[in-house]
């Protein structure tokens, strides 16, 4: 196994690791601004990693273009959305979790 | 198990689930993200299955232009549904039964997934398609060469049905231009909410907007070699508008394409299909035969044929499509 | 090694299924939406490098762009129930 196919290895596992751990915070935490955390932090880092981890094993350089351009729309797009989505919520009013509430 | 049949599973199941959710919803807003969520997972389906032109109409029209547009049109109305009695319920309840049943038991006549020996294997017609076309037509998706060339009356028919749409709801909903206020203080339009003053979301949007139509045409000119087309390509170009439009406001979305200048473009693209057709015909040929374009070298004839076919559908449909969300989203709220 | 991402991004879809079937609430609906979203690109690129065909990343593309379009019409949507005036813009970003 080449040095690149490990480091491939890797970076796929660590961003399946990210993906799986937004989508347990996304389900667990308790209110919609930790939830945002939860899934804003963890998207584009998984999205970014497992597409680097591909990007190693690419053997076309227009599959390599493709594969950029992904990760080029997604770590525009990702956290734009969230952000406008936090801010929205915030304006209209989602109650922000306190110690000792109810998980919403 | 095979990878690929778990994998279909999972998606399967996530299908219906989604579906289930999507009834027991009252919320329609959250109905309808559901549904682009649905677009999504049939989507992925069509790509596992791939039927790659299928997946990528599938994402730009039903995650994309009919969500916007269903959002466009909850605006003007209510956004909850109504709650509707127990007993009259039945009625649909037994339709469903009906239709669903009779679809299930219509379905055990399939020949089962994958066989060799059901008829769109075996017929002579896909020799034709799949192997003839390449000398014939000479371009690498099959799929574009069956919609744009063996097909092209079918999809000119599929045009004029775009276009009829587009028709249809300007003619409902009144003219593309602003209406002078029947009232003093006048119904909000959409324009006011300014979404602009996220100025993240301007930016991004902003520095995104040239990829998105520079994504379309790719689309639109590569649809010969890879997935893609003319339907798609419009709905993609539509897209880029939409979120222009939505982003910026419709006043400065109209500015850059005025409403006579969309409906030029909504006919041009129908007569460019249509004057191809008639040209063919003078040229010798009969009608949508490319062939008689360059004489001598069908296949050349074919290539400029199904180009220009393929540009006059997405002028089209990108065109119809931003109209129809123009005319949603600039009646303002009703309430 | 691309299998078990394909596992993990299947995981990952189910369980932000469950928090836009759960809710409560529009923004948890469009939260959990829209990384959906993202895991169907990623889906994608990962598919077509399980089974062998780059083409399918052109679709990628296309569903990066659509879910963003999608999140942005339904927030610019939904917020007409309230309009709110237009003097606190410019204070966001």
């Amino acid at each position: 196994m080449s040095v690149i196919e490990v480091l491939s290895g890797v970076l796929l596992a660590a961003g399946a690791l990210a993906l799986v751990s937004g989508g347990v915070g996304l389900l667990r935490f308790p209110d919609f601004y930790t939830r945002t955390h939860a899934a804003s932090v963890t998207d584009p880092a998984g999205a970014g990693l497992i597409l680097i981890g591909l990007l190693l094993r690419v053997d076309a350089w227009d599959t390599a273009v493709r594969l950029l351009i992904i990760l080029l729309f997604l770590t525009l797009t990702s956290p734009t959305a969230t952000h406008i989505l936090a801010h929205a919520a915030r304006r209209d009013g989602v109650p922000m979790w306190q110690e000792g509430d109810r998980r919403r | 198990m095979t990878a690929f049949s778990l994998i279909n599973i999972v998606l399967l199941a996530i299908l219906v689930a989604t579906a289930v959710t999507i009834t027991r919803l009252r919320a329609l807003y959250e109905a309808a993200m559901l549904a682009a969520l649905f677009s999504l997972v049939t989507a992925c389906l069509f790509v596992l299955l791939d039927a790659l032109d299928v997946a990528f109409t599938e994402a730009a029209v039903g995650v994309g232009i009919s969500t916007v547009l269903i959002l466009g049109v909850l605006a003007l109305t209510r956004s909850r549904e109504a709650v509707t009695q127990r007993r009259r319920r039945l009625p649909g309840v037994a339709a469903v039964l009906l239709v669903g049943g009779t679809l299930g038991y219509a379905s055990l006549d399939l020949p089962a997934f994958g066989a060799a020996d059901s008829p769109v294997h075996s017929h002579p017609l896909t020799e034709v398609y799949l192997h003839q076309s390449q000398e014939a037509v000479g371009i690498p998706n099959t799929v574009t060469s069956v919609l744009a060339s063996y097909r092209g009356l079918d999809t000119l028919g599929e045009l004029v049905v775009v276009f009829t749409a587009g028709l249809a709801v300007v003619s409902l909903l009144g003219p593309l231009r602003r209406r002078r206020p029947t009232r003093p203080e006048r119904p909000r339009p959409i324009a006011d909410f300014d979404l602009a003053d996220y100025r993240v979301i301007r930016v991004v949007s902003g520095g995104l907007l040239p990829f998105v139509l520079l994504f379309a045409l790719y689309v639109l000119f590569h649809g010969e070699y890879g997935p893609g087309g003319g339907f798609q390509a419009g709905v993609i170009f539509a897209s880029g508008f939409v979120l222009y439009g939505l982003v910026f406001g419709l006043d400065r979305a109209q500015r850059v394409v005025p409403h006579a200048a969309l409906w030029s473009l909504v006919t041009l693209g129908l007569l460019v299909y249509i004057g191809l057709g008639m040209a063919t015909m003078l040229l010798g040929g009969s009608f949508l035969d490319y062939d008689v374009l360059a004489p001598g070298n069908p296949a050349t004839g074919q290539h400029l044929g199904i180009l220009v076919v393929e540009t006059a559908i997405g002028i089209t449909v990108a065109s119809v499509m931003t109209t129809i969300f123009f005319s949603f989203a600039g009646r303002g709220v009703s309430r | 090694m691309i299998f078990a991402v394909m596992v993990a991004l299947l995981v990952t879809m189910v369980l932000a299924l469950v928090r836009a079937f759960m809710g409560p609430g529009l923004y948890n609906r469009i939260l959990a939406i829209n990384t959906f979203g993202t895991k169907t690109v990623l889906f994608v690129a990962v598919a077509g490098f399980l089974f062998g065909r780059p083409e399918f990343l052109d679709i990628g593309i296309l569903y990066a762009l659509v879910n963003f379009v999608a999140t942005v019409a339904v927030l610019r949507l939904t917020h007409l129930q309230d309009p709110w005036s237009g003097t606190e813009g410019g204070e966001a970003g």
